[in-house]
């Protein structure tokens, strides 16, 4: 069942097959118009194409004169800053690797891949990540360099492994201005082939492994992106997820290399939201999280909003519900409806999408994770063109896209331009195509096990096509597991329907092997915590709201519905969630529970909790556990709890009833 | 370190003062140098903010000699010792509530603003030249103290720890030379007080402001001052480097004591 290649994949300009030669390209055709913008003292300031070069030139210039030759890795670490998106393009034209790296990583995890990348120099954005790197800088001897773009508090620091940006920058503009072949000649040396960028895996399983992606792959994957969606350099993005994720190298980078289009970075990312709504990005991508906080945002502000705007705002959702996808995607909707859909727009939704900062939006995306289908629906029917897509870093995140006007809730869509999906005999989702990885870093074995024999990559995930080629996912194919009466348990599947409550965070569901789903539920402070407010329930902490019978009430209402919704489905109605308990502490990425993509890490989870989930099965009302957890700061600490346990009603299996 | 730890800019000499009968200080001589951190410890009642009203001009000691920069003050009102460098925030959080963030540290700039009450109304040519100017400067204090996400919000909706964090920002916006900070840290979490020491040493190195504060986190005081001076029931009972101070008999009898046996 495999879908063959669209006849438009996306074509390579010749003469623009690296990264630094679209960024020289740009900068003659289009030097004065706006490349990147940040948000500095109140006001944002803006860099065009041809100030970008000249920085990207003395960059180079300086990162070569302090010895970063062809070949060399270069670690980037850091928030969304222009500097160090043009440290990326620097890197490349001198034939160097970019290493980008999670900038919350801790010490720790940072030496692991900087060991692994035997990275030559870094570029920092911060005392911060300056403070992380000479913690680990006795384990890191092919480390000889490190530049910092934000001088404050760095005064003191006399290391000569270090140095600021301006001053290496300076030095480049100085060689440049000797020497104005040099970074030319340099950038004429680079080929499609070349790798890059490296990107980490998050390390669901195991520890992560350097991905190279070569600038055809990344190419490729952005003019197809940018030619599916008609995407012009008119267009407007904030770049506000951490650089090191392979959706934001692809949106923030290689798109806005392929389109000429504008990057804008928060001031902080506390700001990001107020950022938001002065840029009006055109197109905009962000994780189901964030469009979840947006929602749940609204909502908790229009439960203190006065009654007439709450009556017009429950009204008119409704009315939205009724017809607003339909009006989003051009198909026929009954006159009546449509004027009544107009009013809305002018009393609801056009102000609404105006206060989240969507009202230029043409195009958004989410991935990483599902997206609830209320949730979905909630931004589609206001009028905001909400797609998904689908992808892993090892695909340059495309693989597959939602067209516009063929978008349905529970498919990611059907195979992007110039990609070849099929579906492996045992369920798993395998793709092909130029956007695929050249190797893991240093392993030809785990790169060699990554294809099938037709150079399929295998993915890991499990899904199928629907009956319009559309694809949908149902898992990770290693983790569909059996309960012990032979039926499937597909673990992500169960936590996604709980997490798309808005007052669950994370869920971990167990099944495998045992006689019946049980589930670890987190609340989600904020919602939960205004829930409590409005009920006048005192509550001193997550652990004690968390212990709260009328959470458990509360969360055990979501669980049932769940699991009414599960008995109607054939395949899945024995994976009915038949107990669960809610954790006394958040799951952390600081704890290692999560990774720093926030996706549960479900062994580690069970083995930490061993405890709890024994309990599960053995039938107990509650259970004692004492919890090591890890400040911000590193130090450690201890939560207690004895934690409850109930159990959910079942439904026996039914078939859909269509009303 | 290469901070420079300068000549003396404050010498108090037997400040004595009392309110009717009760005597707040007796006889307390210290000194204070160009660009270091100067704690002022002491148990409840001590008179250590009794102290920082004398050096900010809100309480006139009956007996003593004030040097600040080579000058003997006379009695001062708070706003001249505001017109000379000296700034200060407050135990009880002393903002604007219903302003924001912005408007409240733009007060901090009042002193500096040239132009009158008309020209202001008016807001037109070198008025509208000058507050932008000020304004920059507020936005590059703000950007200092990480509050860009806070810049609008009003006072009153903040927490404490960041209402602190505020009071610091109009202080420093006046561009001090001697910054008083009266419990910077009282009722702050772990974290709140983290970042609050990294500030104050931050100001302390990069700005090169001279810090007199009160503190009655000991740990806090003898991580980031210099200098400690203690007092006790209105005296002065120990005067040295942390350390010194630390273990000094007569301190841990007279404060640490009751505490640490």
């Amino acid at each position: 069942m495999a879908e063959g290649a669209k006849p438009h994949a996306p074509a390579i300009i010749p003469g623009l097959e690296t990264f630094p030669r679209l960024l020289r390209h740009h900068a003659r055709v289009r030097a004065d118009r706006p490349a990147i913008r940040e948000k500095e003292y109140g006001i944002w300031q803006t860099y065009t194409w041809g100030e970008c070069y000249a920085q990207v030139r003395a960059l180079a210039c300086g990162l070569a004169e302090a010895g970063f030759r062809r070949g060399d890795r270069l670690a980037i670490v850091g928030d969304n800053r222009p500097r160090l998106y043009l440290a990326v393009a620097a890197a490349q034209c001198l034939g160097g690797i970019p290493v980008l790296l999670y900038q919350d990583a801790i010490a720790e995890e940072m030496a692991y891949v900087l060991q692994d990348a035997e990275v030559k120099m870094a570029v920092v954005e911060d005392q911060e990540q300056v403070d992380k790197l000479l913690e680990i800088l006795d384990r890191l001897p092919s480390l000889e360099r490190i530049f910092y773009d934000d001088p404050r508090g760095m005064r003191h620091y006399t290391l000569p492994v270090l140095q600021g940006l301006d001053e290496l920058l300076e030095a480049g503009r100085i060689h440049d201005r000797n020497q104005p072949h040099f970074v030319d000649e340099e950038i004429e040396k680079g080929a499609s082939d070349d790798v890059s960028v490296m990107l980490y895996t998050s390390g669901t399983t195991g520890k992560p492994k350097g991905v190279c992606q070569t600038h055809r792959a990344f190419l490729f994957a952005g003019m197809g992106g940018v030619q599916f969606d008609r995407l012009t350099d008119d267009e407007e993005v904030l770049s506000y997820l951490p650089m090191a994720w392979v959706g934001d190298h692809l949106f923030s980078y290689a798109q806005a290399y392929a389109a000429g289009f504008t990057i804008n970075c928060p001031e902080s990312s506390e700001t990001v939201m107020t950022d938001l709504r002065e840029i009006g990005p055109t197109y905009y991508f962000a994780p189901p999280r964030v469009f979840e906080n947006l929602r749940t945002q609204v909502w908790i502000r229009m439960e203190d909003a006065g009654r007439l705007k709450q009556a017009m705002f429950r009204h008119f959702m409704k009315v939205a519900e009724r017809c607003g996808v339909q009006i989003l995607e051009g198909r026929p909707v009954p006159l009546l409806q449509r004027l009544h859909y107009a009013l809305g727009e002018i009393l609801v939704y056009g102000p609404l999408r105006n206060v989240l900062g969507l009202s230029r939006l043409r195009v958004a995306y989410t991935a990483g994770a599902a997206i609830g289908p209320d949730l979905f629906r909630f931004y589609r029917s206001i009028g905001i063109n909400l797609k998904q897509l689908y992808g892993q870093t090892e695909t340059c995140a495309y693989v597959c896209l939602q067209p516009d006007g063929e978008v349905k809730l529970d498919s990611v869509g059907k195979p992007a331009p110039g990609v070849e999906v099929k579906i492996a005999d045992n369920g798993e989702i395998r793709v092909r195509g130029p956007m695929l990885l050249k190797a893991y870093y240093k392993r030809p074995q785990d790169t060699a096990e990554a294809f099938d024999e037709e150079g399929y990559f295998m993915t890991g995930d499990a899904g199928f096509f629907d009956e319009d080629g559309h694809l949908k996912i149902i898992d990770r194919a290693k983790d569909v597991g059996r309960l012990q009466d032979g039926s499937m348990f597909a673990p992500n599947y169960i936590e996604n329907k709980l997490k798309f409550f808005p007052l669950i965070k994370e869920a971990v569901a167990f099944g495998h092997d045992r006689p019946y789903v049980t589930a670890f539920i987190n609340i989600d402070l904020e919602a939960v915590g205004n829930w409590a407010e409005r009920r006048g329930l005192a509550y001193s902490g997550y652990t004690d709201l968390a212990q709260q019978p009328a959470v458990y009430d509360l969360i055990q209402q979501c669980v049932e519905q769940i699991n009414e919704d599960l008995s109607h489905d054939p395949q899945m109605s024995g994976s009915q969630i038949r107990r669960f308990l809610i954790l006394h502490k958040e799951l952390d990425a600081d704890d290692e529970e999560l990774t720093r993509t926030r996706k549960v890490r479900r062994r580690f989870i069970s083995e930490k909790y061993a405890v709890l989930v024994e309990a599960l099965y053995a039938g107990k009302d509650s259970q004692y556990i004492e919890t090591a957890v890890k400040y911000e700061d590193g130090r450690t600490g201890k939560i207690a709890a004895e934690v409850r346990i109930r159990d959910a009603k079942v439904f026996p299996p039914s078939p859909r009833s269509h009303a | 370190m290469a901070r420079v730890i300068g000549d003396v800019i404050l010498d108090l000499q037997n400040i004595s003062l009392s309110f009717g009968g009760v005597k707040a200080l007796t006889n307390i001589s210290f000194d204070v140098r160009e660009g270091e951190i100067r704690a002022i410890i002491g148990p409840n009642g001590a008179g250590k903010s009794s102290m920082l009203n004398v050096i900010n001009g809100v309480y006139h000691p009956q007996q003593g000699r004030i040097v600040f920069r080579g000058q003997e003050r006379r009695r001062m009102n708070p706003h001249e010792a505001a017109a000379q460098g000296i700034a200060r925030t407050f135990q009880n959080i002393a903002l604007f509530k219903g302003m924001t963030v912005l408007d409240n540290i733009m007060t901090g700039r009042n002193l500096m603003m040239r132009r009158n009450f008309l020209w202001n109304a008016l807001y037109w040519g070198p008025t509208r030249r000058e507050e932008i100017a000020h304004r920059r400067r507020v936005e590059e204090i703000i950007d200092f103290l990480e509050i860009q996400n806070i810049r609008k919000t009003p006072v009153g909706r903040l927490p404490y720890g960041l209402q602190k964090r505020v009071e610091l920002a109009r202080a420093l916006a006046a561009e001090p030379s001697l910054l008083l900070l009266d419990e910077p840290m009282a009722g702050m979490n772990v974290e709140e007080k983290q970042d609050m020491c990294r500030f104050i040493l931050d100001v302390n190195e990069q700005l090169g402001t001279t810090i007199v504060l009160i503190e009655h986190d000991m740990g806090v005081v003898m991580d980031i001052s210099d200098r400690v001076v203690v007092l006790d029931y209105g005296r002065k009972i120990g005067d040295g480097p942390p350390d010194e101070v630390r273990n000094d008999p007569v301190v841990i009898e007279a404060y640490l004591g009751g505490a640490a046996h």
